[in-house]
C-alpha cells in the first residue's frame, strides 16, 4: 500500500496542501482513520478542518438529541433539521460532514463511548473526545494504550473565552526539518491520568492558569455528578470552595488559581464561537502532524484564551515518576 | 476584552464589510455569523476553481465557475438563516466602492490575496475613517492586524515589497538558482516562441553581443515554410540549449568565478529513435486546447517524480510540437497560466534542460508548476485560525477596546511556548506618505528620465496608484480616466514620452510633483532631486525614492503585515524569520532571553520612534510574561533592522 500513488482527482483537489506538507504526507491522511466523540462547536472545526485534508474515514460519536445550546457554536447542524426527527447530534453532522469532501467516508456509532471494546478502537489512528466527565477521559485514554497500535488521543473542550486540548501521542517518533537538516526526534507522552495528576507544587509557576482553573472546574463537575460543561454562574460559592480545597491538598496558595478566572469560566459556559475555530484549527493541525509524522508536534496542553490572545503550549509532566 | 456575555451588542447592531471569500474568506464568514453578526457584505471578484475546494468549505464541485461571493452567502444562510448577508460579484477596486461606500461600515475586514487589492482597501479605510483588520496566510503561518487611524500604523506605514525581480543578465546568462530557469523559460522562451512577436524579448541578448543579436536571430524562433515540425523542435532546442551556451561561453569574462554550463544538442542527448517514438499521438484525438498534455502522449504519469533530462527533453519536444499541431491558432497571442498543462509541461521542461545544462538541481514539474504559477500554499487549518483571531480583533475595533488591540502571528514551531502570539500593534509610522502629509524624495536624472517612466515605475509600482493625477502646482501633467476628451489624451501621452526636464512645466532639481488618485482619495507630494548617475545593476529604475521608509524601497524587503494566500510574499519572510529566531529560542531558558537581549544589534532610532515599546510592558500584569512579550517585540524589530541593513 505505501507505494500507492495519488490519484490524479486527489492531486488536483489537494494541490495547495500538497505544497504545504508533500504527497507523502498527503497519502497517509487518506488511509488514516479517525474517531470523534461529543459533536461541540470545537469538534465540528475540527472535523471540517480534517475532512478537508483529506482523511481516510471519520466515526462520530455522539447520540445526543440537538438542543438550542448545541446550536451555538456549531455550523455543522443546519436549523430547519434541529426539529430532528429523532436524529442525533453525530447524524446531523455527519449528513454535513460528507458534502464537504466526496473522498471522505463518514459515518456514525451509536452507543457509549466506554462500551466499546478493544477490537473497536483498534480500527483507529486518531481517538478525539470532548464533552467528557473526567472519569471517561482517564478511562477512554487508557484503552487506547492498552491496544498494540499506536492511537493518538486528544481531549479538546471549549468554554467562554478559553480553548483546551490535550495529547497524548504515547512514543511517538518523527521527523523535523529545520533549515536544511532532517532529524529524527522521540517523545515520550504520560497519559491523561499521569499529566492530571502531577502534583501542582512540582509545576512551574509560570504554567498557565488556565490549566489549574480548568482542573478545578472538572473536579467541581466531577464531585456533584454534573454532565460536562454544565456548570454556571450560580456555582461560583461553591467551585471557589472546591478551589481553596484543591490548593490546600496541593500545598499551593490559593493565588495559583485567580478567583477572577474562574469567576470568567464560569460566566460563559457557552462556547464562544471564534475560539472553537482557532481550538478547532489547531488539533486539526495536531492530528494532521500526527498521523504524518511531519513537524513538532505539541506536547501536552495547549491553551487558548481570546482575552489576551495567546495560545500557550505546556509540558505538564511528573518530574520524578517514580513518586 | 471583556467576558462573552458583553459583546453581544456590540457584534448586533455593527455592519460588516469582509473583502475576499477565498481561504480565509469562507472561514470568516462563518465564524462571523456563528458569532451573531447580523449584517455582513462580502465583496469577491473571483470564480470557484477546483483547488479551492480543499479549504474552501463553503464550496462544491458543483459550484465551480459561480462566483464565490454568492455562493458563499447561500450556503452560511443555510445555517443562518435570518441574517443579512450582501455579496458583491466584483472587484473591489470598481469605481463603486468609493469612500461614501466604505463610510457605511463599522469595521472592514481583509481576506485578500494580493497587495494591489490590500493597498486599495487600506486607503480607502483611512480616507473613511474606517477601522481595517488585516490578515494573511501561508501554509502553517499567519497573521492578524489592527488598522485604526491615529491609533495604529497603516497597512502601508512599512513599505510592502515589489514583487520579487531578477537582474536580467542573471536570467539570460548566468543562472544559479532553479527559479532563474523558470523565469527564462517562462517569460522569454514561452513568450517568444507562442506569445506576442512584437513584444520585446531579451531571450537572445548575450553579455557581449547585445547590439547585433536582435536582429540576426529574429527569424531563427520562426518555423520556416514547410519544416517539418520535429525538425523545427530540434532547431529550437540546439539553438537555445546548444549555441547560445557556446555563444556565452566563449565571453571568458563571464566565467572567472563561475561554473560553465555544459551546451546541449538533441544528437548527444537523445538517440533518434526515442523521438520517433513520439510521432503517434499527433494524429486522431481530440483538439480541445487545455487538455492537450505531452506527459500523457508520453505515458509520463506522475508530476511528483523529477524526470531525468532525457525525459525532459522529450517533454520539451512533444509539447512544442503539440502546440503547433493541436493549438496553432493560439499561437502568437499565448500568456503563460498556471492552469494550462501543455504549457507547463513546456516551461518545466526548459526550465530543468537548461537547469541541468548549468548544474542546477532538476524539479518535477509539479515543483515547477508551483514556482512558475507563484501557487499559494494554503491549508484549512491556519485559515479557520486566523479567521477566528480576525473576528477577536473586530470584536475589540467595535467596542473601541484600543488598549487591547494585538497583531497575532500564528507560527508553525512555538515561540517561547506560543502558537498564537500577540503583540501590541504599532503607532503609526511619521513618515508614512499614505497616512501622513510627510512629502516623498525621488532622486532621479531629470533629463533622461520619462514622465512615462516616472508613473510607470514611481506612481503605478511603487504608490501603488491605479488612475493617477499629476500635478505641478495647478499645472495637469498627466491624469487616466473615463472622462478625458481626444485632445487632453493626445497632450497626456505626448507629454508621457517627454523627458522631465521637457515638460510644459519643467522638472527640474527642487520640483514638488503633487501625485493623486480620486478613487483611493489619496494624495502624495514628490519632492525631486536631480542626480546624474544611477548604477544599473542596483538601481535598475534609473531613479530611487526615498522617504516613507529609513532606506530606499529598493533594500527594504518589507515588514510583517499579511499577504493573504500567497506563494512569495512578504508575510512568508518576516515568519520565516520569526520562526528562525524561535528555533534558537527552544533551548533557551529565561536567563537567555536577556543574553540574547544583549546581543541584539543597537535599534536605529527611527525604527525605535516607530515601535510603541513602553506600551508593551502593559501588556499583561503577571510580571513573567512581560518579559516574554519585551523580548517578542524586540524580535520582531529585529526582523526590521534585518531589512534595513
Ligand atoms: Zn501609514
Amino acid at each position: 500500500m505505501d507505494g500507492e500513488e495519488l490519484t490524479e482527482q486527489e492531486t488536483a483537489l489537494y494541490d495547495r496542501q500538497i505544497r504545504v506538507w508533500g504527497a507523502d504526507a498527503q497519502r497517509r491522511l487518506s488511509k488514516s482513520h479517525v474517531l470523534v466523540h461529543g459533536m461541540a462547536g470545537s469538534v465540528a472545526e475540527f472535523c471540517k478542518n480534517i475532512v478537508l485534508a483529506g482523511v481516510g474515514s471519520l466515526t462520530l460519536v455522539d447520540d445526543r438529541p440537538v438542543t438550542e445550546g448545541a446550536l451555538t457554536a456549531n455550523f455543522l447542524i443546519l436549523p430547519d433539521e434541529s426539529v430532528s426527527n429523532g436524529k442525533s447530534l453525530a447524524d446531523l453532522c455527519r449528513d454535513s460532514l460528507k458534502e464537504f469532501n466526496p473522498m471522505v467516508r463518514v459515518s456514525v456509532e451509536k452507543g457509549d463511548l466506554l462500551s466499546f471494546g478493544e477490537e473497536f478502537y483498534d480500527k483507529f489512528d486518531v481517538v478525539v473526545v470532548s464533552c467528557c466527565p473526567l472519569a471517561t477521559k482517564k478511562l477512554i485514554n487508557e484503552k487506547c494504550r492498552k491496544l498494540s497500535k499506536r492511537v493518538a488521543f486528544y481531549t479538546v473542550d471549549c468554554r467562554d473565552l478559553c480553548g483546551e486540548i490535550f495529547v497524548d501521542l504515547q512514543k511517538y517518533k518523527y521527523t523535523k526539518k529545520k533549515l536544511d537538516e532532517t532529524t529524527e526526534c522521540e517523545l515520550q507522552y504520560p497519559s491523561f491520568q499521569e499529566a492530571v495528576s502531577v502534583p501542582w507544587s512540582m509545576l512551574p509557576r509560570k504554567v498557565s492558569k488556565l490549566y489549574f482553573a480548568l482542573r478545578v472546574i472538572e473536579k467541581f463537575e466531577e464531585v456533584e455528578g454534573r454532565n460536562p460543561g454544565d456548570t454556571y454562574i450560580e456555582d461560583l460559592a461553591a467551585v471557589l470552595q472546591m478551589k481553596k480545597e484543591l490548593c490546600e491538598a496541593q500545598s499551593v496558595s490559593e493565588s495559583h488559581v485567580p478567583n477572577a478566572l474562574l469567576e470568567r469560566l464560569l460566566m460563559g459556559a457557552r462556547e464562544f464561537p471564534p475560539v472553537c475555530a482557532v481550538i478547532g484549527g489547531i488539533l486539526g493541525q495536531e492530528v494532521i502532524k500526527a498521523i504524518s509524522g511531519k513537524g513538532d508536534p505539541l506536547k501536552n496542553f495547549f491553551f487558548f484564551d481570546a482575552m489576551d490572545g495567546k495560545g500557550i503550549i505546556e509540558d505538564i509532566v511528573n518530574p520524578n515518576p517514580e513518586k | 476584552m471583556a467576558s462573552l456575555l458583553q459583546y453581544h451588542d456590540a457584534i448586533k447592531g455593527a455592519k460588516v464589510l469582509m473583502v475576499g471569500a477565498g481561504g480565509i474568506g469562507c472561514e470568516l464568514l462563518k465564524t462571523l455569523a456563528l458569532s451573531g453578526f447580523q449584517d455582513i457584505h462580502i465583496i469577491d471578484m473571483d470564480t470557484i476553481e477546483v483547488s479551492n475546494l480543499n479549504r474552501q468549505f463553503l464550496f462544491r464541485q458543483s459550484h465551480v465557475g459561480q462566483s464565490k461571493a454568492k455562493v458563499a452567502r447561500d450556503a452560511v444562510l443555510r445555517f443562518r438563516p435570518h441574517i443579512n448577508i450582501t455579496p458583491y460579484h466584483a472587484n473591489v477596486k470598481d469605481s463603486s466602492f468609493n469612500v461614501e461606500f466604505f463610510k457605511e461600515y463599522d469595521v472592514v475586514l481583509n481576506g485578500l490575496d494580493n497587495l494591489d487589492a490590500r493597498r486599495h482597501v487600506n486607503r480607502l479605510c483611512l480616507a473613511a475613517e474606517v477601522p481595517l483588520v488585516e490578515s494573511g496566510t501561508t501554509g502553517f503561518l499567519g497573521q492578524v492586524t489592527v488598522h485604526v487611524k491615529g491609533k495604529t500604523e497603516c497597512y502601508e506605514c512599512q513599505p510592502k515589497p515589489a514583487p520579487k525581480t531578477y537582474p536580467v543578465c542573471t536570467i539570460t546568462s548566468t543562472p544559479s538558482k532553479f527559479v532563474h530557469c523558470i523565469v527564462w523559460a517562462k517569460d522569454l522562451l514561452f513568450a517568444k516562441l507562442f506569445g506576442d512577436k512584437n513584444q520585446e524579448n531579451d531571450l537572445n541578448v548575450h553579455a557581449n553581443d547585445s547590439a547585433n543579436a536582435s536582429e540576426q536571430t529574429q527569424d531563427v524562433f520562426e518555423r520556416r515554410k514547410d519544416e517539418d515540425i520535429e525538425q523545427y523542435g530540434r532547431r529550437i532546442y540546439d539553438h537555445v540549449f546548444g549555441y547560445n551556451i557556446e555563444v556565452a561561453l566563449s565571453n571568458e569574462e563571464t566565467w572567472k568565478n563561475r561554473n560553465r554550463p555544459r551546451p546541449m544538442y538533441t544528437r548527444d542527448i537523445l538517440h533518434d529513435n526515442s523521438i520517433e517514438q513520439n510521432g503517434n499521438v499527433v494524429k486522431g484525438g481530440p483538439t480541445d486546447g487545455l487538455s492537450v498534455s505531452a506527459m500523457t502522449s508520453l505515458g509520463l504519469k506522475n508530476p511528483q517524480d523529477v524526470w531525468s533530462l532525457v525525459e525532459n527533453s522529450r517533454i520539451f519536444l512533444e509539447s512544442l510540437k503539440l502546440f503547433f499541431v493541436k493549438r496553432e491558432k493560439e499561437i502568437g497571442s499565448l500568456t503563460f497560466d498556471k492552469d494550462d498543462q501543455l504549457a507547463v509541461e513546456f516551461v518545466s521542461a526548459a526550465a530543468n534542460i537548461r537547469a541541468a545544462s548549468f548544474g542546477i538541481p532538476l524539479h518535477s514539474l509539479f515543483e515547477a508548476k508551483g514556482i512558475a504559477g507563484n501557487i499559494v500554499h494554503a491549508v484549512a487549518t491556519t485559515n479557520a485560525v486566523i479567521a477566528g483571531l480576525i473576528v477577536i480583533e473586530a470584536i475589540k475595533v467595535l467596542r473601541k477596546d484600543a488598549e487591547s488591540y494585538r497583531m497575532t502571528y500564528c507560527l508553525e514551531h512555538p515561540s517561547r511556548k506560543m502558537l498564537l502570539m500577540p503583540v501590541e500593534p504599532f503607532e503609526p509610522n511619521k513618515s508614512c506618505c499614505v497616512c501622513s502629509d510627510t512629502p516623498l524624495t525621488l532622486e532621479v536624472n531629470t533629463q533622461r528620465s520619462k514622465l512615462r517612466d516616472f508613473v510607470e515605475k514611481i506612481v503605478k509600482a511603487k504608490l501603488g496608484m491605479n488612475s493617477p493625477i499629476i500635478m505641478i502646482g495647478s499645472v495637469l501633467l498627466y491624469e487616466v480616466g473615463d472622462d478625458l476628451d481626444e485632445g487632453m489624451i493626445a497632450n497626456y501621452n505626448a507629454n508621457l514620452e517627454k523627458m522631465l526636464c521637457e515638460l510644459p512645466t519643467p522638472v527640474t532639481g527642487g520640483t514638488m510633483i503633487s501625485v493623486e488618485d480620486l478613487r483611493q482619495e489619496f494624495t502624495c507630494n514628490v519632492y525631486i532631486k536631480h542626480r546624474e548617475v544611477f548604477d544599473e545593476e542596483k538601481e535598475p529604475d534609473g531613479m530611487v525614492l526615498f522617504g516613507w521608509t529609513q532606506a530606499p524601497i529598493e533594500k527594504n524587503d518589507n515588514k510583517a503585515n499579511g499577504n493573504g494566500e500567497t506563494a512569495s510574499n512578504a508575510l512568508s519572510t518576516e515568519l520565516s524569520e520569526v520562526q528562525k529566531d524561535a528555533e534558537v529560542e527552544e533551548i533557551s531558558e529565561d536567563t537567555e532571553i536577556i543574553g540574547k537581549k544583549r546581543k541584539l544589534p543597537e535599534m536605529p532610532s527611527s525604527v525605535k520612534d516607530s515601535s510603541n515599546q513602553k506600551d508593551v510592558q502593559k501588556i499583561d500584569d503577571d510580571d513573567e510574561d512581560d518579559l516574554v512579550m519585551f523580548d517578542h517585540l524586540d524580535d520582531a524589530n529585529m526582523v526590521k533592522k534585518k531589512r534595513l541593513q
